[in-house]
C-alpha cells in the first residue's frame, strides 16, 4: 500500500490504468477532462495496452463503447453533466444489452443555466436507466469504487453496467491523499475477462440488439433486467467485503455513525456526507443525540436495510444535491421515504435540498437542518414541502 | 474479383426468410455487398428497416455477427466493434482476419447519423460504411430526409396548395465523404452488381475507412411497382439523377456515362414514381426545369472533377 497526493480525477484515471481495460472511449468535459487526458496519456506512453477512442461526443462514447463490450472487450469511459444527457439514449441500450461497461462519473449540474460545478442533477437523472450506481465520498472512494466496479459488472449474477461517482470540483479537482493498491493486486482482485457471447467469436456469430417488439419477449426481458439488478445486492457486498481484505477498506451500500440511540438522523450523498460527519461529531461532544448515514449504493436501493438501520430515529434528514421538479422531494428523499414504510417505526422524514450548480454547504447550514429535526421531534409541526439549505431569499 | 458464377455459389451471409418487402433495394445492396466481404465480418446496423425486418426476435437472417443499438449510431457502434478487434488482436487473444461493416439508410446516414459517420471516417477505422439510400424516412411511413429528391412527395413534404412536395435539392453526402479525405468513396446501384461488387471488394480490402452510397429503390415509398425496382435504379443512374462513380485516394473516377445524346432526361424517370405525380399536373414545368438543370450541373461539375482531380 503506497500512499499518494492525487486529485479525484486523478485518482480514479489511475484506478483504470492499474485495471487496464482494452478499450477506453472518452470525450472531454468540464470537470472529467482530467480522466480522458490522464488516460491518452498512459496510452501514449505505452503504460497501457488499452485501445483509446477519442470520440466526438459522448453519445459517441457510450455507443463505442456498446460496440466494444458487446465485441468481447472489457470496456470504460467516463463522462459529466451534458455528456451524461447526451448519453442518456445509450445508458439505457448499455444496461438492457447487459453489457458490464464501467463508467466514472464526476458529477455536475445540468444547464440551463449553464453551470460547471458540482450537484448531482447527471446521474440522478440516469437512475432508472438500468446502471448500478455507486456513490463516492472523496477521492478514496472514488478509487475504491472504480476497481470494484469491473467486478460488480462482470459478475455471472449481474452483467450489468456500472457507474461511479465522485463531485466534481469539490473532489475531482482537489488534490488529497490516496492509498494506493499494488498494480498487480489490482490486476488479481479483477481477474481476466470474461466476455458472454462477443460478436468477434467467429466460430459462434450472435445478432445482439434485435427487434423484439410486440409477439416478443420485451416484458421478459426486462423482467430478466431487474432480477440482475437484485442480483447485484448481494454481490455489491460480497465484492466490498474481498476489496477489504485486500486493502483495510471494506464497503457496503451504506456506513451510519453515532446511529445507534439516534434521534435525529441526517442522510447524505456524496462529498457533503464528510461536512456532516463533522458536525454530527461536534453536536454529540455537546450532548446532541445525533447520527447520519452515507448512502453508497443508489442502484439498486437498499430500501430493507436501509428501513431497519433508520427505524429507531424519531426525525431524518435526507440531503438532496439535486431536485425532482414537481415531486415530493429530491430524489434521493423519495427513495428513502418510499423504504422507510418497510421500518418497524414511523419516523417523520423531511427534505433537505441544497449545494445546487456547486453552492456551497456551511457547518451552520447543516446544523439548522439538524435543529429543524430537532424541533420535529419535539413534536413541533414542521412543513413537509422542501427545505432548501444556504439558499438566497427573495 | 471473382467471377459472378463462383461468387453466386457462395453461401448466403443475409438469408431468405427476413421480412422486407418485395422490390426492396436494401437487401439486393446487403446480399451482394457480403458476398465479397473477404472473411467473417461484424455488421453493425442503424435503426430503419433493415435492421426490423432482419432480427426479428429469436430469429435473425445474418449469418456474421450483427449489432444493432440505436438509429443515429451505426458508425459509432462499429467504431468500438472494430477497436476491440484491433485491441483484442494485439493481444494475441484473436488470431483471424475480420471485417467490419455498417449499413444505415438515409435518415440513419445523411440527417441523424451523419455527426457519428464523421466522427469515425475521421479516425480512421478501418470499416465499410454503406447507406443504403431510398430518399426518405421509408420505415416510419415515408416522411422527407435531406436525401429526399426536390419535388418528392413524402408525409412531411406533402403537396398541396402552397407546395409541389419536397423543396429543397439532396445533400450530396458523396461529396462530404469526399471531403474528409478517406481512402476510397463510391456510389453504386443494385442493377449493375458487377460494379457494386468490385466497389465492395476495393472498400473492405483498402484500409482505412471506405464509404458507399447504394441508391435502394423503395416500392412503397417511391409509388412504383415491386418488379421495377432494378430496372428504376439502372435509369436513375442513365440520368445521372445517380451516377456511379469512385474516389480513390482522391482520384476520381466515372464508371458510367451515357454515350453522347444518350442521357436520359430525368422527368422520364420521375414520371414513373407516384412520389412524383403530382409534377406533371399543369402548372409544374418551371419546377421540372429546374430540376432537370441541377442535375446536368451536378453532372457537369462531376466531368470535371474527373478531369481534374
Amino acid at each position: 500500500m503506497t500512499r499518494v497526493a492525487l486529485t479525484g480525477n486523478g485518482a480514479v484515471a489511475l484506478a483504470l490504468k492499474q485495471v487496464e481495460p482494452d478499450v477506453m472511449a472518452a470525450y472531454p468535459i468540464t470537470p472529467q477532462t482530467e480522466i480522458a487526458q490522464n488516460y491518452a496519456q498512459y496510452v501514449a506512453d505505452g503504460a497501457v495496452k488499452t485501445e483509446y477512442i477519442a470520440v466526438e461526443s459522448e453519445h459517441s462514447a457510450m455507443s463505442s463503447a456498446i460496440g466494444a463490450a458487446a465485441a468481447g472487450a472489457r470496456t470504460v469511459t467516463a463522462t459529466s453533466s451534458q455528456g451524461f444527457a447526451l448519453m442518456w439514449e445509450m445508458l439505457y441500450i448499455a444496461a438492457s444489452l447487459r453489457l458490464p461497461i464501467t463508467m466514472p462519473v464526476i458529477t455536475r449540474a445540468l444547464s440551463g443555466p449553464i453551470n460547471i460545478h458540482c450537484d448531482h442533477s447527471d446521474s440522478m437523472g440516469g437512475r432508472d436507466s438500468g446502471w448500478i450506481q455507486l456513490y463516492g465520498e472523496d477521492a478514496q472512494e472514488g478509487y475504491d469504487n472504480a476497481i470494484q466496479a469491473f467486478r460488480i459488472a462482470e459478475h455471472m449474477d449481474v452483467r450489468l453496467p456500472v457507474m461511479t461517482m465522485i463531485d466534481g470540483f469539490i473532489i475531482s479537482g482537489a488534490i488529497g491523499p490516496l492509498e494506493t493498491v499494488a498494480d498487480e493486486d489490482v490486476k488479481n482482485f479483477v481477474g481476466e475477462y470474461q466476455a458472454l457471447n462477443p460478436l468477434l467469436n467467429v466460430e459462434q456469430p450472435v445478432t445482439v440488439g434485435a427487434f423484439d417488439s410486440l409477439g416478443g419477449w420485451y416484458f421478459e426481458h426486462k423482467v430478466a433486467q431487474n432480477r440482475a439488478m437484485e442480483n447485484a445486492m448481494g454481490v455489491i457486498e460480497e465484492v466490498g467485503a474481498e476489496y477489504g481484505v485486500l486493502t483495510g477498506r471494506d464497503y457496503a451500500h451504506f456506513k451510519t455513525h453515532e446511529i445507534e440511540d439516534a434521534e435525529v438522523v441526517l442522510i447524505a450523498i456524496g462529498s457533503a456526507a464528510g461536512n456532516v460527519k463533522s458536525v454530527v461529531d461536534q453536536l454529540r461532544a455537546n450532548g446532541k443525540k445525533v447520527g447520519m448515514m452515507k448512502v453508497r449504493t443508489l442502484r439498486p436501493f437498499p430500501y430493507l436495510q436501509i428501513a431497519e438501520a433508520l427505524s429507531g430515529a424519531r426525525a431524518i434528514g435526507v440531503m438532496d444535491r439535486a431536485d425532482s421538479f414537481g415531486a415530493q422531494g429530491g430524489p434521493l428523499y423519495l427513495e428513502v421515504r418510499s423504504a422507510m414504510l418497510e421500518a418497524q417505526s414511523r419516523p417523520q422524514i423531511f427534505n433537505f435540498i441544497y449545494g445546487l450548480g456547486g453552492r456551497d454547504i456551511f457547518p451552520n447550514d447543516i446544523e439548522s437542518a439538524v435543529e429543524t429535526l430537532e424541533r420535529a421531534a419535539a413534536g413541533e409541526k414542521v412543513s413537509p414541502t422542501r427545505h432548501y439549505l444556504n439558499v438566497r431569499e427573495g | 474479383m471473382a467471377k459472378p458464377k463462383e461468387i453466386a455459389e457462395r453461401p448466403e451471409r443475409l438469408t431468405g426468410g427476413h421480412r422486407l418487402c418485395a422490390g426492396c433495394g436494401a437487401p439486393i445492396a446487403v446480399r451482394q455487398i457480403m458476398s465479397v466481404c473477404p472473411g467473417p465480418a461484424v455488421v453493425s446496423v442503424a435503426t430503419g428497416c433493415l435492421e426490423v425486418s432482419t432480427t426479428i426476435y429469436p430469429y435473425s437472417a445474418w449469418r456474421d455477427s450483427m449489432i444493432h443499438s440505436a438509429f443515429e449510431n451505426a458508425a459509432a457502434t462499429i467504431s468500438g466493434v472494430e477497436t476491440a478487434y484491433r485491441s483484442l488482436h494485439k493481444q494475441g487473444k484473436i488470431r483471424e482476419d475480420m471485417y467490419f461493416v455498417a449499413f444505415g439508410g438515409d435518415g440513419g446516414t445523411y440527417d441523424i447519423g451523419l455527426q457519428a459517420l464523421s466522427g469515425a471516417v475521421e479516425r480512421g477505422h478501418n470499416f465499410v460504411y454503406v447507406c443504403y439510400d431510398n430518399g426518405a424516412y421509408m420505415n416510419t411511413g415515408f416522411q422527407r430526409s435531406s436525401a429526399t429528391p426536390c419535388g418528392a412527395w413524402t408525409t412531411t413534404s406533402p403537396v398541396g396548395k402552397e407546395a409541389a412536395g419536397k423543396q429543397q435539392n439532396r445533400k450530396d453526402l458523396a461529396q462530404i465523404l469526399v471531403a474528409h479525405d478517406i481512402p476510397y468513396v463510391a456510389t453504386a446501384s443494385p442493377h449493375n452488381f458487377k460494379d457494386m461488387m468490385n466497389k465492395a471488394e476495393k472498400a473492405f480490402t483498402t484500409p482505412g475507412p471506405a464509404f458507399l452510397n447504394v441508391i435502394s429503390p423503395c416500392p412503397r415509398g417511391w409509388r412504383t411497382p415491386s418488379d421495377q425496382s432494378v430496372a428504376l435504379a439502372k435509369e436513375a443512374v442513365q440520368s445521372c439523377y445517380w451516377p456511379l462513380y469512385e474516389v480513390e485516394y482522391g482520384k476520381y473516377k466515372i464508371n458510367y456515362k451515357p454515350r453522347e445524346g444518350k442521357k436520359t432526361p430525368v422527368a422520364d424517370w420521375m414520371k414513373k414514381q407516384g412520389r412524383f405525380a403530382h409534377l406533371f399536373k399543369p402548372g409544374n414545368e418551371q419546377l421540372l426545369e429546374d430540376i432537370q438543370d441541377y442535375i446536368d450541373r451536378k453532372w457537369e461539375e462531376l466531368l470535371k472533377k474527373e478531369e481534374c482531380l
